[in-house]
């Protein structure tokens, strides 16, 4: 596994997009601590835009790999090696150089401002932690959407709705519910609901850290409430964990009976 | 060497094999031919476990293959269509996979043979269909396995490489191996098969010699025998 891992890295390593997308990270860094001024502030920036962007680009990048690699895949299969290997290198070899991307773009703009002397860097660090989870959350879901459409156009589609999905539309009729359902007690739905979608789970997961969690009205409340701040975000990084590990199990399900 | 007992396999509706036996003996090199959609592919990709047959079971020598991995370290397979990532070179690629395969390998012979020294450096996104496909030839050839399987290995090659390629099937032949070939160009099987499994319908609809198959269908030549076997597919 470990082989196929270090090839499919490489192979993206050196793919022009994982190279755009480390400079797109490393522009925005340094255009957030230029405009912002202040670590902090350039922190919570950083969150809007990483928490909806690294879905789309690992849900993107997992279907465009798992397509594109198809033929290489059979060469791979008609190897001696196991089948879940093959598939589990190029999950972790994706996930890696996307978070890889991420860690290093971010991280060097954010060193040279003066990170390791600011408060900030429990916070910066958390950003990327989360970043890094949703990465491989989405590189998951979108493997499966892949190995589960034999169509790559159908494929693409599945997994752009996906992630539209996740990232807009579930907030919608989160809060389309939240009023609708106004006088009912709405503290444990909001909780659950939240759970359920990575994405509104790395924000709260962020804000709450940032304590600025009075924003978040309900969810905020409640999870203050409940959990505290650190049981609150053992718990939310435990489902974390689980997102990445129940997509990986359907994964690996799945190549039991798929036919190539 | 290889045997498929009662092989079923349907994708979705349509059924490709449909109760297929098969035994394959050790040595030789042997055909596999039959219309377009017969199931030549799906048979091999069963073979090798890339293709999960519904029922049936197949044994390669002596033990069943299905849901293992291991006995692939004992035979080279040629893909169909040879598509690698474009961002390594080849080169790369050929480490990569001896790195795969605890085997002795022999590439630089077949690197000569095909004449790849110039583009051991390239990138294979920068390959021609031609060149890639020597490249998976050579990745096929460089490993000693009993068994060797061919999946239209002529596609795109120059007449040149087209007679290194039999050149290289005859010379592996004569060390006593067992070879599979499927293809379209009636030429090759008639100049290198020892013996032709005609697929159809999802069954072994014919196995034997050029020379039998010429007798059953009374047709000197052998594209015209084996248009004789199709033909009964529409009639």
């Amino acid at each position: 596994m470990l082989k196929i891992l270090k090839y499919s890295f490489y192979d993206l390593m050196r793919s022009r997009w994982s190279y755009v997308y480390f400079l797109f990270y490393l522009l925005l860094g340094f255009v957030l601590l230029f405009l912002n001024n202040d670590v902090n502030k350039a922190v919570i920036t950083l969150m809007n835009i990483i928490i909806v962007l690294t879905p789309l680009i690992g849900t993107i990048f997992g279907v465009m790999y798992y397509y594109n690699s198809k033929e290489f895949t059979e060469l791979l299969l008609a190897q001696p090696i196991n089948r879940h290997k093959i598939f589990m290198g190029q999950y972790l070899g994706i996930s890696l150089s996307l978070t890889l991307s991420l860690v290093l773009g971010l991280g060097i703009p954010f060193v040279l401002y003066g990170l390791f002397k600011s408060a900030a860097i429990f916070n910066f660090g958390l950003l990327l932690v989360v970043g890094s989870f949703l990465n491989f959350i989405f590189v998951a879901l979108s493997y499966n959407i892949a190995l589960s459409t034999e169509n790559k156009i159908k494929g693409f589609g599945y997994a752009i709705l996906m992630w539209l999905l996740l990232a807009v539309i579930y907030d919608g009729a989160f809060l389309i519910s939240l009023v609708l359902f106004d006088e009912y007690p709405l503290d444990k739905f909001s909780l659950i609901a939240t759970m359920f979608n990575p994405i509104d789970l790395s924000r709260i997961l962020i804000l709450l850290k940032l304590d600025i969690s009075a924003l978040l009205g309900y969810t905020g409340a409640v999870f203050r409430k409940f959990f505290g701040t650190n049981l609150g975000m053992v718990l939310s990084m435990t489902i974390l964990v689980l997102w990445v590990l129940i997509p990986v199990f359907r994964m690996n399900l799945k190549l039991k009976k798929k036919d190539f | 060497m290889i045997e498929f007992r009662n092989l079923h396999k349907r994708f979705g509706k349509l059924v490709v094999l449909d109760g297929l036996d098969l035994n394959i003996k050790k040595g030789g090199i042997f055909a596999v031919l039959g219309p377009n959609g017969s199931g030549k592919t799906t048979l091999i990709k069963c073979l090798l476990g890339m293709v999960i047959p519904q029922t049936g079971e197949i044994f390669y020598k002596g033990k069943s293959v299905l849901n293992k991995w291991d006995y692939r370290n004992d035979l080279n397979y040629l893909p169909q269509i040879a598509n690698f990532p474009p961002n390594l070179t080849v080169l790369e690629l050929i480490q990569m996979v001896k790195n795969l395969r605890p085997k002795e390998s022999n590439e630089r012979e077949l690197i000569d043979l095909f004449g790849l020294n110039d583009s051991l450096q390239k990138k294979l996104g920068n390959l021609s269909g031609g060149t890639k496909q020597k490249v998976n030839i050579v990745l096929t050839f460089m490993f000693d396995s009993d068994l060797i399987i061919l999946d239209e290995p002529t596609t795109g090659l120059d007449p040149i490489a087209l007679i290194h390629l039999k050149e290289l099937i005859q010379k592996e032949n004569a060390k006593g191996k067992t070879i599979l070939i499927t293809t379209h160009i009636m030429s090759v099987v008639e100049e290198l098969a020892n013996e032709i499994v005609f697929l159809l319908d999802g069954k072994i609809y014919f196995k034997g010699s050029i020379d039998a198959l010429k007798k059953q269908t009374e047709n000197e030549n052998l594209e015209h025998a084996i248009a004789n076997l199709i033909s009964k597919q529409y009639a």
